[in-house]
């Protein structure tokens, strides 16, 4: 069963990948559902290096995370459109189902959780920061209901939102699972929740205490980054349950 | 380049890079003009008073250094391109710190005492080095990025700078070194990066 990551020292090969489908992930991204044939297995939280090659042999990488968990079949990229980017706008606009590309990975082995790390468990996530935290909650869903998680996903809008309705729906079929969206730009009309950007206030009232000892996840912009794990360090957490994952600026 | 068996994207022209520098920028390397922060963890800020930067090897300790005594050291200034795993590069960084050289010298060492090098950072990261690789002017520690303090999120007040290997390995809130004989794998050489790091032959993770 492909629950967990190749042995690490093992050499990760490029591998030609085919474009099964694509959707939109919000206003700004795209999942690229991938067929491959030699993928070794990944842990949620991964990601996978991407090279594109154009036909006079010119040749782009670039780093996406995974969001679909080892044991969903092929593997699914987030891919967020950067304005003026290289590669982000050729995934986003104009691939295809039936195109080509090379892959390698997975990578990155800290910004990882397994059934086996338990909890309780917390996710902070901006933008398309929620992408690898995707892959975690569908590994949970597998895996390891019932471990106490609470995700705070912060996003400009309900239209920038990625995934929303399954992470909705993986909440309402798990008690044990909170979900707690703050919209920074615009809240739906007769919204009670958050709406603003995260804080410490919001922190404190999301977190599970210090010392119930939380795993700790945050993945989305550096600016979102560092403000999350900074507050979380002055509020009681040890700086090193806090893992993280910055994005950008990418320059793409 | 063999690129003969590769599929190719259809449509994809790419940004290519500008010809002057393309003989700087290794594979599968992009320039970037922005700074990407990129960290496993919290940044840590440690106040320039509990700062310190020491040197050990085994028991013996062989130098240790408060924030007012690493300033009257002699200082460097040097101007690098640097190059991410995360495949940006960023050309022409202009730097400011103590070598290497300078510190050894400083620690009344005429050489590296051992074959490789651990370097320990605040926030418990950690990557290894062959000391060659630090020496000769390639290694310094750098309190200051583009005429400014090196900022917290960047490594400040004190970073690893070895720019011609990949830039992990120059370590973030660096504090002290182990001088070590044989070489072992530091924090991201443990999770699939690989050992050495020579952007020029694109080590990137293990095996490359």
């Amino acid at each position: 069963m492909a629950t967990s990551a190749p042995p690490l020292g093992r050499r990760l090969d490029w591998q030609t990948v085919r474009v099964e489908s694509t959707e939109p992930l919000g206003r700004r991204a795209r999942l690229l559902k991938l067929g491959v044939t030699d993928w070794p297995g990944h842990l949620p939280g991964q990601h996978a290096d991407v090279r594109l090659t154009a036909d006079d042999g010119y040749e782009a990488q670039r780093s996406y995370s995974i969001a679909s968990a080892a044991h969903e079949p092929g593997v699914s990229l987030a891919v967020e459109h950067v304005e003026g980017g290289e590669v982000s706008p050729y995934l986003t606009t104009e691939i295809r189902p039936g195109d080509a590309f090379e892959l390698r990975g997975p990578i990155g082995g800290y910004f990882v959780w397994e059934a086996a790390n338990g909890g309780p468990l917390y996710l902070c996530a901006g933008g398309s920061g929620i992408a690898p935290f995707k892959a975690v909650l569908e590994h949970r869903e597998r895996f390891a209901r019932g471990v106490p998680t609470t995700v705070l996903y912060a996003v400009r809008s309900p239209e920038h939102a990625m995934f929303a309705e399954r992470i909705n729906a993986l909440a309402t079929s798990d008690p044990a699972l909170q979900i707690v969206w703050t919209y920074t730009r615009a809240a739906p009309k007769s919204w009670r929740g958050y709406a603003r950007r995260v804080d410490a206030a919001m922190l404190r009232e999301t977190a599970p205490r210090p010392d119930a000892r939380p795993l700790i996840y945050v993945c989305g912009p550096t600016p979102f980054v560092e403000l999350v794990a900074s507050t979380l360090v002055e509020l009681g957490y040890a700086p090193e349950s806090i893992r993280t994952e910055r994005f950008g600026p990418s320059g793409e | 380049m063999n690129n003969q068996n590769r599929p190719i994207a259809r449509g994809f022209r790419g940004r290519r890079t500008d010809p002057a520098n393309r003989a700087r920028v290794p594979p599968g390397q992009h320039v970037t003009q922005d700074f990407p922060v990129l960290s496993a963890g919290p940044t840590p800020h440690v106040p320039l008073t509990e700062w310190t930067f020491s040197m050990h090897a085994g028991n013996t300790p062989l130098g240790k250094w408060t924030w007012a005594e690493f300033q009257d050291l002699p200082h460097t200034h040097i101007t690098v391109d640097i190059h991410c795993v995360t495949k940006w590069s960023k050309l022409d960084t202009v730097w400011e710190g103590v070598t290497i050289d300078a510190l050894l010298e400083a620690a009344g060492l005429t050489a590296p005492p051992t074959a490789h090098v651990m370097a320990h950072c605040d926030g418990g990261y950690s990557t290894n080095l062959p000391t060659a690789d630090l020496v000769g002017g390639r290694g310094m520690i750098a309190t200051r990025f583009a005429d400014a303090p090196l900022a917290a999120a960047h490594g400040g007040p004190a970073r690893l700078l070895v720019p011609h290997l990949y830039f992990w390995k120059s370590a973030k809130w660096v504090r002290s070194f182990e001088f070590i004989t044989a070489e072992r794998p530091g924090f991201w050489e443990s999770l699939g990066y690989h050992i050495y790091g020579d952007p020029w032959r694109e080590q990137r993770y293990s095996g490359d």
